[in-house]
């Protein structure tokens, strides 16, 4: 069998040494184990006052993203539910009615739109399916709770607010690749 | 003047302990009363001036023994008290066993010439080093062969403990 | 005398009671650096006022009795356990005293011509403390927690007085303010009783129940052993025993085998003697700090015995151990003296 790490021993039931039944040496050299521990630097971080950093990367709860104009980008397209490997989006659209041009940037939109926190996984996915460049997941985590109904996301709490100095920022998520991705035509969703 | 009194609750206190045991429920409160007269006993040594005495009495007695004893009933749980039918002809003879007893001490302590003087009987002899010395030289013979004695029933417990174990 | 004796009690019982609290904090601590964590550190500045936040803790804690329960058992059992851990502290010397007005003062509460076999009486009665209440809880793993502390207690306290008649033999006296005074200097007993001081340590862990002996209180088999049905303070108490005992035991170590409260050099003239007296408490005070600490690092590095290993250590392996340490002893002594 070809060894998976060379850190493998073999085990043998040889009969001990004196030396290693006297237990005295085994002892003393695992003390000395424990004893480099001690004085090694500590992995705790102290909460409150430090938090750990999150990768610049980090995939959080999601982000309905709004335009430059303060429009929702969402159109409803049900791309994001079909690629959810958890089923946890549900939207219901609405056709944009004359004088609601500000509020929503596309003629369909997402009456209700709503991501399951307890079934999400976090993989992503429905930030890739979106041609509309409409949900992100970013760096924020999802706030626990006593009940489920607490982990079901609507639109109140998933778009972002219109005012510009509150906007959540995405661009660490729109890498070049992420981009180039997008305007791959070969894929299917990326296809008008 | 203390030593009286102390003499007096020790005495009272080891007469309370037995008497418990007898009169104890519990096989546990037995044992653990027993213990308490033993520790009584240690006092009244103490007051003898007989200090290794002692101490040896509360290892040996109270640390050892008793916990063995503590040990034994707990295994056994013998916690209900089983209270066994005595027939009457047990009964009779255990009254005239006890009666016969104490008319044997009774007359044994009157013919008894007890000289109670206090210098006298406190001395230097319960003292570690007294004691040594006597048992050194006066009894040598029977302290070394009870030496050997409890020598080779350690060595027979080992080698018990060997021949089944491994 | 008498007033300074009663000061020296009071005093040395305070101590005892605020190390064996700050033990608590040092263990928790200890052990977290030996796992790479920190430790507790939020109550106070590095977490000195934890001891105080578990005192507090435990006496607001529902206090429960097995509805089974013998009452004036389970209730004396921690109390004993308290009581025979508070006591030999009476016997070691704390350290070379200091002379005031023209009396020497000796920091020590008794010294009885039997000490060495009085501490080991006081041992021997502790196990009671133990076997009353795991067997007054009415609980099975009480019970075997208390029949698996006395086996134990008894198997072990057999091999230490077989180690300590060594060091009796050496100094010629049970006393021991004699044999603190015999190691003067640098002249300690472990350099004439390496294999003893290995052997007297070993019980001594086992004596204390302390890991890797803590079979009494083994949390994988017995869920807490003889303290399963306790709470509150009595079961603090039990808790509170178990670090005194290490506190206690840490200063024989020191008295037995690191000569007490001796320091080489003490003789240089340019100590004075209430120099020698505080410096010699200090460092006594040092070496059962670094027992203590012994105690901690070994509780966080080794695993613990299985119970017959335990049993074949004891009776078959330090016993045989122990009586030719006694043996090699009395040659030496023959030979040398």
């Amino acid at each position: 069998m070809i060894p998976l790490t060379n850190r493998s021993k073999t085990v043998s039931n040889k009969k001990m040494t004196f030396a290693e039944r006297l237990y005295l040496p085994g002892i003393v050299s695992g003390m000395f184990i424990t004893l480099k521990h001690f004085f090694r630097k500590k992995t705790t971080i102290k909460y409150p006052e430090k938090k750990r950093e999150f990768a610049e990367i980090y995939r959080g709860r999601h982000v309905l993203k709004r335009d430059d104009e303060g429009r929702e980008r969402c159109t409803a397209c049900g791309l994001c539910a079909l690629a959810c490997p958890a089923e946890a989006i549900t939207m219901v659209a609405e056709e944009r009615k004359p004088g609601e041009e500000h509020l929503y940037r596309e003629e369909k939109y997402a009456k209700i739109y709503e991501i399951d926190m307890l079934r999400c996984i976090f993989c992503g996915l429905c930030e890739e399916a979106c041609p509309k460049e409409a949900i992100f997941l970013t760096k924020e985590t999802v706030i626990s709770g006593f009940h489920r109904d607490v982990f079901i996301y609507g639109k109140d709490r998933l778009v972002e607010s219109a005012d510009p100095d509150k906007r959540i920022d995405i661009t660490k998520r729109l890498t070049p690749e992420v981009i180039e991705f997008k305007k791959d035509k070969k894929q299917r969703h990326n296809r008008k | 003047m203390l030593t009286k009194y102390l003499f007096y609750f020790f005495s009272i206190l080891a007469i309370f302990a037995s008497v418990m045991v007898l009169m104890s429920k519990k096989p546990i409160h037995s044992v653990l009363y027993l213990t308490l007269a033993f520790l009584a006993i240690a006092g009244h040594f103490i007051l003898l001036n007989a200090q290794f005495i002692a101490i040896v009495n509360v290892i040996v007695y109270a640390g050892a023994i008793m916990v063995l004893f503590l040990f034994t009933v707990m295994l056994l749980n013998l916690n209900i008290a089983i209270e066994h039918q005595k027939s009457n002809l047990i009964k009779i003879t255990a009254v005239i066993a006890a009666g016969l007893l104490f008319v044997t001490i009774t007359g044994a302590t009157k013919k008894l010439d007890i000289v109670y003087n206090h210098n006298q009987v406190v001395t230097q002899i319960g003292m570690v080093k007294n004691l040594g010395k006597i048992l050194f030289s006066d009894f040598r013979l029977p302290f070394e062969v009870s030496g050997i004695l409890f020598l080779s029933a350690m060595v027979g417990t080992v080698m018990l403990g060997k021949k089944t174990g491994d | 005398m008498l007033i300074f004796k009663l000061i020296l009690i009071v005093s040395i019982l305070l101590l005892s009671l605020l190390i064996a609290m700050y033990s608590t904090l040092f263990e928790r601590k200890i052990a977290g650096f030996f796992q790479d964590r920190f430790g507790p550190d939020r109550a106070g500045p590095g977490g000195i006022f934890q001891p105080l936040a578990d005192g507090l803790k435990l006496f607001f804690k529902e206090e429960f009795m097995p509805a089974k329960a013998d009452k004036f058992l389970y209730i004396l059992g921690p109390s004993l356990t308290m009581l025979v851990a508070l006591l030999t502290s009476a016997i070691i010397p704390w350290g070379p005293g200091i002379t005031f007005k023209g009396t020497h003062y000796y920091f020590q509460v008794a010294d009885i011509n039997i000490g060495v076999l009085y501490s080991f009486a006081v041992v021997s009665v502790g196990v009671y403390g133990i076997m009353i209440g795991g067997w007054a809880s009415n609980n099975k793993f009480s019970l075997l927690g208390a029949i698996r502390a006395s086996s134990q207690m008894i198997s072990y306290e057999l091999t230490m007085g077989l180690s300590i008649i060594a060091i009796v033999m050496m100094t010629g006296s049970l006393s021991l303010k004699d044999i603190v005074t015999a190691q003067h200097g640098f002249n300690w007993n472990i350099w004439y009783q390496p294999l003893g001081f290995l052997i007297f340590l070993t019980c001594a862990y086992a004596e204390c129940n302390r890991s890797p002996f803590d079979l009494p209180e083994c949390e994988t088999e017995l869920i807490g052993g003889y303290h399963t049905e306790y709470s509150s303070m009595k079961l603090g108490f039990y808790l509170f025993a178990e670090y005194i005992n290490m506190f206690i035991s840490s200063a024989m170590i020191s008295t037995l085998y690191f000569g007490g409260y001796n320091f080489p050099f003490m003789d240089s003239p340019a100590l004075s003697v209430n120099a020698v007296g505080i410096i010699g408490t200090f460092v006594l005070f040092l070496k059962i700090g670094f027992f203590g600490f012994l105690y901690m690092w070994i509780r966080w590095t080794l695993p613990r015995f299985r119970y017959d290993q335990l049993m074949n250590l004891g009776w078959k392996k330090l016993i045989p151990v122990a009586v030719i340490n006694m043996i090699l002893t009395g040659l030496g002594i023959m030979i040398f003296k």
